[in-house]
């Protein structure tokens, strides 16, 4: 009875040279198959150019309660970020 | 609504936990599948996400019966085009429910054996090709009404899956009011399906927002959880004052002779639907009821055979790969 | 038919076969909606389904053009009589299981693709055009049916012998695809359209490829029914679908859907 199709992770690029963008899941019992249901389910509007599937038990992902670790560090490094510097405005567009 | 009546779960959780939980909600925070969440606030969203999938899944069954009956290669690629999106945001609506630690078989299985519901309306039968107007008309955007605060839901996966399902729907309703159209402007045979369509859909799509909230007892802690945004009344209210003028436009009569704008109030009064004929739909005796579970079960049971036999195949194909390498 | 036809009328014939192979096959398929082993199948069908009632509307609007002036795709489509039908019986024998209905696809998209191929480069600028549309849909439809063919032939027990005996009830279908007759003679004249006989043996060799992925055996018989395709004899299933199909218009005529 548990014979379940594995569960797929859908990446799509859209039109525009973008990366491709997490668009979803579905169920297919194999990698070529996946791509094909998700060009079937995720692509009926014009959505995207390129296909990317992952079965959802090989993404490793990062733990809610290591949040703090791992964002909040980042928010002092204010000096990452451009408007960080004044450019005096004769100087023109930076 | 598509999710009618969905029980809200008591919550036994620490109560500093559950505070906190809260204040994120109050903060417009989203929850994501691996955030801590109460017990309660899970197992209502998996009803509730399980009811919706399980509404546009047996929803497909009253629109696809017309597809092979649809009077124009137009109309037939529109009625099924817009069938399969009922398919698709089914799906959508799965997946968003698995992120909350139950399968789509689960939820599939506890669909055919009656343990879980899906929206009353479907248990109505579409008798003539102007309720393919009516039901997208009417039904799709009772949905939409209740889907469009829904986009907005507390839950990230049910939150992303409602844009999606959102950003196709509004195709439905112009297609169903376009089609309806069609008919209130024809012969006067189509004028009358027209009118017959409204005549036995309009109870049915109003009672899609569930009872009335004096009676509705589960709604408090699912808004405060966020995962009802509106109470039934609110829904009910809008989608007449935005249904009548539409229905006039059309030339068509709702059913309901003591239908008048209020002008102190700034809404229309209306009959509230026959309640008991609600409850008696919610228990299985609604006209469709037994004919939609028998066709979901025998699209299950024929296509077991189909399921097994391709992954078969793909583990087959996998264990050839290895050994080749 | 033994005086020689005229090429339009030809021309006309040939568009029929074309738009009454999709239009039946397309509205088979759509019975699926609804009622598919999976989700994602459920959708899947759908666009097939969707892909040919569009190239039907291509074909039998061309068809309606050559016909003269008044007449629509719509009512070739829901105006006809099961006689007046071109479609190979292939295409309208019931669905079956899930297992015959993509067996039936595979046999068809197998054919339908080759076909395209040729038709693109036609003396007709607008069948070519068609043929160019088409065949990008249909080589998607081909790449999934041939797939799934090959996962069920080639899966369990079950999803073997059911393939099988699917395969064994269609092949006599199979090979009425490449019977040609005065009016394949006409478009090949023309340089409309190919010989459908021409086609015979490149679909042999892509149709044993996978089937022999799928572990499946081809039936031995040559043996091909008849009748669709010059519309001399149907199966008694078209009568069915066009009673469906086309009720609405015929119960209502005239009536703007």
């Amino acid at each position: 009875m548990k014979n379940e199709w594995p569960l797929w992770e859908v990446f799509i690029r859209g039109q525009h040279g973008m990366s491709h963008r997490h668009v979803g899941s579905l169920h297919a019992p194999d990698a070529e198959m996946a791509i094909k249901n998700a060009r079937d389910v995720y692509t009926r509007r014009n959505e995207g150019v390129s296909i990317w599937v992952v079965e959802a038990n090989h993404i490793a992902a990062s733990s809610p309660s290591d949040k703090g670790p791992l964002y909040e560090p980042s928010e002092s490094k204010v000096y990452r970020h451009p408007t960080f510097f004044d450019i005096p405005e004769e100087v023109g567009a930076m | 609504m598509y999710a009618q009546m969905v029980k809200s779960e008591a919550t036994q959780d620490d109560p500093e936990q559950l505070a906190a939980f809260q204040a994120r909600i109050d903060a417009g925070e989203k929850i994501e599948p691996k955030d801590w969440m109460p017990e309660g606030y899970r197992k209502t969203l998996i009803r509730q996400i399980g009811q919706h999938a399980h509404s546009e899944i047996v929803g497909q069954l009253p629109e696809g019966n017309w597809i092979t009956r649809a009077p124009t290669l137009e109309r037939k690629a529109i009625l099924l085009a817009k069938v399969q999106d009922e398919a698709g945001h089914g799906l959508y609506l799965y997946c968003a429910a698995e992120t909350l630690g139950v399968s789509r078989d689960e939820m599939t299985e506890m669909l055919l054996d009656g343990r879980m519901k899906y929206s009353s309306i479907f248990n109505y039968p579409t008798l003539n090709w102007a309720d393919i107007g009516a039901v997208g008309w009417l039904v799709d955007g009772a949905a939409i009404m209740n889907q469009v605060p829904l986009q907005r839901t507390s839950f990230g996966p049910y939150s992303r899956a409602m844009i999606r399902v959102c950003k196709e729907e509004s195709f439905h309703q112009r297609q169903g009011y376009d089609a309806i159209r069609k008919m209130a402007e024809g012969t006067p045979e189509q004028k009358k399906m027209a009118q017959d369509a409204l005549n036995r859909l309009w109870y049915p799509s109003l009672m899609m927002f569930g009872p009335s909230d004096k009676d509705s007892v589960h709604s408090a802690q699912s808004m405060a959880w966020k995962i009802k945004m509106n109470t039934n009344d609110e829904l009910r209210q809008k989608f007449v004052d935005q249904t009548v003028p539409q229905a006039e436009y059309l030339g068509l009569t709702v059913p309901d002779p003591d239908l008048k704008w209020n002008e102190e109030r700034g809404h229309y009064d209306y009959t509230d639907p026959d309640w008991s004929e609600f409850f008696e739909v919610i228990k299985g005796n609604g006209p469709c009821n037994t004919d939609r579970l028998a066709a979901r079960n025998k699209a299950w049971d024929d296509g077991a055979w189909v399921r097994d036999g391709l992954l078969a195949h793909a583990k087959k194909k996998a264990g050839r790969q290895h050994a080749a390498e | 038919m033994n005086a020689p036809l005229a090429k339009e009328e030809a021309f006309l014939q040939f568009l029929l076969r074309m738009g009454d192979n999709t239009l039946i096959l397309g509205h088979r398929v759509s019975e699926w909606c609804g009622h598919a082993p999976v989700l994602e199948e459920d959708i899947a069908l759908a666009n097939t389904a969707l892909d040919m009632i569009g190239q039907t509307q291509m074909w039998l609007g061309l068809a309606a053009e050559v016909h003269g002036p008044g007449k629509s795709a719509d009512d070739l489509a829901f105006l006809r009589d099961a006689w007046d039908f071109r479609n190979v019986l292939l295409v309208e024998v019931p669905n079956g299981d899930f297992g015959r209905t993509l067996m039936r696809q595979f046999l068809f998209d197998a054919w339908h693709s080759i076909q395209l191929g040729r038709l693109m480069k036609s003396s007709d600028e607008r069948v070519a055009a068609i043929a160019e549309k088409a065949s990008k849909e249909v080589a998607y439809h081909l790449e999934r049916s041939a797939d799934t063919v090959v996962g069920l032939g080639d899966g369990t027990e079950e999803s073997h012998r059911r393939m099988q005996e699917a395969l064994d009830y269609l092949w006599p279908y199979a090979g009425e695809m490449f019977q040609s007759d005065d009016v394949d003679a006409e478009m090949v004249k023309a340089g409309i359209a190919p010989d459908p006989a021409s086609l015979r043996e490149e679909y042999d060799v892509l149709v044993s490829r996978i089937l022999n992925e799928a572990t499946l055996t081809i039936p031995e018989s040559r043996f091909a029914h008849k009748g669709g395709r010059t519309g001399a004899m149907h199966t008694e299933h078209l009568g069915h679908l066009l009673t469906q199909m086309q009720w609405l218009q015929r119960a209502y005529p005239g009536a703007k859907w």
